[in-house]
């Protein structure tokens, strides 16, 4: 009987050498006469472990990992690919996959097929509970979507965290024609990588998240705006909505449906971003696809309103549009009984920088950071004491260890005077120069910023003066309330997120920079 | 002062485009059909089979796609990807955001500029390899990361960039130096 052995596709599995493995696995194993087939799935996002190889035995996945392609021949040689090594048996052994602690613990909804199946696989899909969303959707009609989606508490997973039912509705009820769903694929803030793994390892799920807003809000065009640094996603992406098409999901007369109500046609593109980081903004990305500058527009009008071509527009991040399957399959009840408060349902959690463990932990709302660092990140990489957290992007703030036993939850995180953003979490170690970072943030703001607002185009390169004359001393007390002064303008003036969320890094990482100074200095008076 | 279309005609007409250029622009103004929406795809698809926009191919894609020069440079100009000079053999584009930062990228990048001679955003004398500055390559659980042309590169170390380099180098001895 042939034997299924996994090897992810991954682009951190490609980054640690997973084609390698690949090739090794298919050419050791041919040279034992082994009837083994090597299939790419995603990857289950444990990156400690990739490349992570899975042995499929009497139908349980037994893991390998980190493999290199010199620890194949070896791994053959113990039978692996005939009886199930268990760890202790082999260095490189760590049991049945699901079994593994950091992937147990964890709520997978929207990642529930992640590492399970080839990705560019529609029967795959379909046998692991694929479009069995969109089938409730197509059964109950538009109202039913909305009305589920509401009901999950489902919010904008890609920083905003606007209700996705209401932004539904508000494009349904909005005159004009044609109307459009954008999922928005430029993930360009560091420590988050969802949206990428979701078009390399499930791409499927966001086609169908895609038709079922289509369906519920009655939109007969979808954009992928995807960024370009982001070539596997690009391409499996892309050979996804092809197979899709090909197999009728998309086009006219979906899914054969004969139906009481109107679902006419709708199809999916493509378009790759150009290395701009503004482009994640919404109405950013919208002038890009309309093949314009990136430059932000004033709000209102807002884009579910005049959109694309302006007209009404669902702009949703791609973790949003692919948790919307599962929710339309179980329930909004289902996926609303996850989570805390306003924070309902689970958040894919990348973990990120200095850390042991990094990778995506889907859980629900209400976990704390320090769970996450602490019990699924494993601490530093380097081993030393944590010094700082960036919650949420390059403008999110960065957190003390004292600060890490807040909930993740919307509204606990601002509270505490931070952002959740998409869910990306970096790690630096007690070695961290926060000023240096705090510097970043605006040169960052000022090197992205489309220039369309004064704030943020002349603000961030102000501000890095600023934080320069403060760290090497310079009539500090003057230049530390003009920092503020700026940030308050940045803030409260900016069009956009870029400059009016840039305060929260620099004011947060000055503060511990500040109370590091004072704590040393104080040190040394003593 | 309203200037006339002969205003317009006055102006020297540019000289012919080489012809991979000229191919090279026919070819990408094919898949936009003629819809100006598709500029920067347009753009993409030169940079694409030329490794660079050449400022020439303004006017002919501008004319083309019913642009003015301004409204093509505008785009061109706005995004980081597209350049306007010739690159290197490869591209090395190397993450600087913050996850790499936190794990250690400092050192990578240092040892990168000082084996290539040259500052990161530039390209080598044999011609071999561009460097280029990103941020965020969504290889974040394995940084410091870099992207090698489409390869993605995790857990970098000097001596990983060691390799690249001799990669990049190997493939110009190949192909003879330029």
């Amino acid at each position: 009987m042939t034997v299924r052995i996994c090897v992810p596709c991954d682009a951190i599995a490609l980054s640690l050498g997973a084609d390698e493995v690949a090739v090794a696995v298919t050419a050791e194993a041919a040279a034992r006469g082994l009837d083994v087939e090597v299939v790419r799935t995603g990857s289950r996002g444990m990156f400690a472990w990739e490349p992570l190889v899975e042995v499929e035995l009497d139908g349980v996945r037994h893991g390998y990992g980190p493999v290199t392609s010199d620890d194949v021949g070896a791994l053959l040689d113990a039978g692996f690919a005939t009886t199930p090594l268990m760890p202790g048996e082999h260095p490189l052994a760590l049991g049945p996959v699901e079994a593994m602690p950091d992937l147990a613990g964890q709520t997978r909804l929207t990642f529930e097929r992640h590492g399970v199946v080839d990705p560019r696989s529609l029967d795959d899909y379909l046998a692991h509970g694929g479009y069995e969303g969109l089938h409730a959707a197509l059964a109950e009609g538009p109202e039913h979507v909305l009305a589920e989606v509401a009901a999950s508490g489902l919010r904008g997973r890609g920083g905003a965290a606007f209700p996705a039912g209401i932004k539904w509705r508000t494009v349904a009820d909005a005159p004009g024609t044609p109307k459009y769903v954008v999922a928005n694929a430029d993930e360009g803030d560091s420590g988050t990588f969802a949206d990428r793994m979701v078009m390399e390892g499930d791409p499927f799920s966001l086609i169908e998240g895609m038709t079922i807003a289509a369906l519920g809000v009655g939109a007969t065009h979808g954009v992928v705006f995807i960024r370009s640094e982001y070539p596997q996603a690009i391409a499996t992406m892309t050979a996804a909505i092809d197979t899709a098409r090909a197999a009728g999901w998309l086009g006219t007369g979906i899914a054969g449906s004969d139906l009481a109500f109107d679902l006419p046609s709708f199809d999916i593109e493509v378009r790759v971003g150009a290395g701009a980081y503004i482009c994640g903004e919404e109405t950013s990305m919208l002038e890009c696809i309309e093949g314009k500058r990136g430059l932000v527009r004033a709000k209102p009008p807002l884009p579910a309103i005049e959109g694309l071509y302006g007209k009404p527009t669902v702009v949703n991040n791609v973790l949003t549009l692919a948790s919307v399957p599962w929710i339309l399959a179980h329930g909004g009840a289902a996926y609303a009984a996850h989570g805390v408060g306003r924070s309902l349902g689970t958040l894919p959690v990348q973990l990120a920088g200095n850390i042991a463990r990094g990778g995506l932990v889907e859980v629900p709302f209400g976990i704390t950071l320090r769970e996450l660092v602490e019990r699924f990140g494993g601490g530093t990489r380097s081993g030393r004491p944590i010094g700082a957290v960036q919650v949420g992007g390059p403008l999110g703030a960065y957190f003390e260890d004292a600060q890490l036993d807040v909930a993740l939850d919307y509204e606990a995180i601002a509270a505490a005077g931070g952002l959740l953003g998409h869910g990306g979490v970096v790690v630096f170690d007690d070695t961290v120069d926060l000023a240096a970072q705090a510097r970043f943030a605006m040169a960052f703001c000022a090197a992205e910023s489309c220039g369309k607002c004064t704030p943020c185009r002349v603000g961030s390169t102000r501000g890095v003066e600023l934080i320069d004359r403060i760290v090497a001393g310079d009539r500090d007390d003057r230049m530390r309330s003009q920092l503020d002064e700026l940030c308050e303008v940045l803030e409260h003036g900016s069009l956009c997120a870029l400059g009016g969320l840039t305060p929260y890094p620099v004011r947060s990482a000055m503060r511990l920079w500040e109370q590091r100074q004072s704590g040393s200095t104080g040190e040394v008076r003593s | 002062m309203r200037r006339g279309r002969s205003g317009r005609a006055a102006e020297p007409d540019a000289p012919p485009l080489p012809p991979e250029q000229a191919d090279a622009v026919a070819a990408a103004l094919a898949v936009a059909g003629g819809d100006a929406t598709r500029l920067l795809v347009v753009l993409q698809e030169v940079q694409h089979r030329l490794g660079h926009v050449p400022p020439a191919v303004v006017r002919p894609i501008a004319r083309g796609l019913g642009l003015s020069r301004a409204e093509v440079h505008g785009v061109l100009s706005f995004y980081h990807d597209l350049r306007t000079e010739p690159g290197g053999r490869h591209t090395l584009r190397v993450c600087q955001a913050e996850s790499c930062q936190a794990a250690g990228g400092a050192a990578v990048w240092q040892h990168l500029e000082a084996a290539t001679g040259s500052t990161i955003g530039s390209t080598t004398d044999d011609g071999s390899l561009t460097t280029e500055v990103v941020y965020c390559l969504g290889l974040c659980a394995a940084s410091p990361a870099a992207l090698f042309d489409e390869r993605p590169v995790g857990r970098l170390t000097p001596a990983s960039i060691d390799r690249l380099l001799a990669t990049a180098r190997e493939s110009v001895d190949a192909g003879g130096a330029r």
